[in-house]
């Protein structure tokens, strides 16, 4: 049987993107597998691990909890997205890696984005709103610890920036 | 893809929602946040033939306060009624049960009306609506009607809303006692998991100490989240002793039915819905004393 195509259109990490798309096709694997962008994971599917997470107009969402034609007229940002424009790490990139806040790097994509979001909203959160944050990503190597130490400490780089 | 093929379409108003449902009936599913409904299709525990998705749909988005009540749109996002300061002084007990709702990434697509509409027995927005008695407005291409909360919950994750109907709004009485206090607690493997049992209060004392009335419910501990208006009404007029509290608590988890599973057996869990129900008044005792 041959699916309705749907027609979206998506503004990915500043770009606007269209395709057409069968309406069950998550937004994960169509960020994935038709654009490429594969820097955000999948783990679990169905919305427990976050190594999916993306922002959808700011706000940290979990992509295999959505599918692509609900993004339309959306913008969406990826882990891709983060990275300052001439490629270098961004600020909280490069705390991950000041701090060793990744293993295996599984969950880092999610991890990544969920913290963006929060010093996006909040710029000097305290350790408690941090393990909040994070509560819905799932890590298996790190034992979070170095994870919380890594936003605590792009928190203070930013707040040091801005001064 | 993981969910079986299905004809989708956004509704760019209620009507057109209503008409959507009234032409596909029992085929289709309203998709609001998505955040229970999308995995259970992955996981193809549900085919809808039909996805209508009314996410987009801004009249459905509101929060709007009025003197004894605060009424919300169905699809009104998770975080943003979490973040609604003015909201949280007049129902405090919303912004206490999300804190429990799953994680950031799905309070910010959950909305207020999918969780009431997906009816989990263990969810935290379906206890809140029962304990105090809110109001559900549903509409169909026929017209509305209103069920309070415990004629809306049928069953575990079954209401007594018609395939043809969409919930509109739901209506949560706001208490006008200046010293009102409430509480919600719970018990999972992890914060934001499902509960195994969750308890909810709200408590309202005079001047002197004594209550003018109590409310509270038990998520978890049966196939629908139950309130106790009967043992409640016999908090007022006493002062909230913790003898008195934990009888009530205790009157409550004999009345409870709750399952067995991997997680916790039948016995654990009206253990927990005695602790629970009798730590979740004292915190609304305490904070209604606290107020000056």
């Amino acid at each position: 049987m041959s699916e309705t195509l749907h027609a979206i259109s998506v503004e990915v990490n500043g770009k606007p993107r269209s395709a057409q798309v069968p309406a069950r096709l998550s937004l994960v694997d169509w960020l994935r597998e038709e654009l490429l962008l594969t820097g955000t994971h999948i783990g679990c599917e169905h919305g427990i691990c976050g190594a999916c997470s993306v922002m959808l107009d700011g706000e940290p969402v979990r992509s295999c909890l959505m599918y692509a034609v609900q993004a339309d007229g959306h913008r969406v940002t990826t882990v891709e997205g983060l990275a300052r424009t001439d490629g270098s790490l961004s600020v909280l990139q490069d705390s991950f890696c000041e701090t060793h806040g990744l293993q295996c790097g599984y969950c880092t994509p999610g991890m990544l984005i969920a913290a963006q979001a929060l010093l996006n909203a909040n710029p000097s959160p305290s350790e408690a709103q941090i393990r909040d944050a994070i509560g819905g990503n799932l890590c298996r190597c790190t034992g979070y610890q170095q994870i919380v130490e890594a936003v605590q400490l792009a928190a203070e780089r930013i707040a040091k920036e801005g001064k | 893809m993981k969910a079986a093929p299905f004809e989708y379409a956004r509704a760019a108003s209620l009507e057109e929602a209503c008409e959507l449902l009234r032409r596909h009936g029992d085929g289709a599913k309203l998709l609001a946040g998505g955040q229970s409904l999308v995995p259970m299709m992955a996981m193809r525990l549900v085919r809808p033939a039909w996805l209508i998705d009314i996410s987009e749909i801004a009249a459905l988005k509101f929060v709007s306060l009025e003197k004894d009540a605060a009424r919300i749109g169905a699809c009104a996002r998770q975080c943003v009624v979490e973040r609604n300061d003015v909201l949280a002084s007049r129902v405090p007990l919303l912004r206490q049960a999300l804190s429990w709702v799953g994680h950031a990434q799905t309070r910010s697509r959950g909305t207020i009306g999918g969780s009431l509409a997906h009816a989990d027995p263990c969810a935290e927005l379906p206890l809140v609506a029962q304990v105090l008695g809110a109001r559900m407005l549903l509409r169909s291409a026929k017209g509305t009607r209103t069920l309070e909360a415990d004629k809306f919950f049928s069953g575990p994750m079954a209401t007594h809303a018609r395939s043809d109907e969409c919930l509109e709004e739901i209506q949560w009485p706001a208490w006008s006692w200046r010293r009102t206090g409430s509480a919600f607690t719970e018990i999972s493997v992890r914060h934001g998991d499902f509960a195994m049992v969750s308890a909810a209060a709200q408590i309202a004392i005079d001047g002197d100490g004594r209550c003018v009335r109590a409310a509270f419910g038990l998520g978890g501990a049966g196939g629908t989240p139950l309130a106790f208006p009967r043992i409640a009404a016999r908090l007022v007029g006493t002062r909230l002793d913790d003898a008195v509290v934990k009888d009530a608590a205790h009157a409550a988890a004999i009345e409870t039915e709750p399952g067995s599973d991997l997680h916790a057996s039948a016995e654990y869990r009206r253990h927990l819905a005695g602790v629970l129900a009798a730590r979740a008044l004292r915190e609304a005792r305490e904070r209604a004393r606290s107020v000056q």
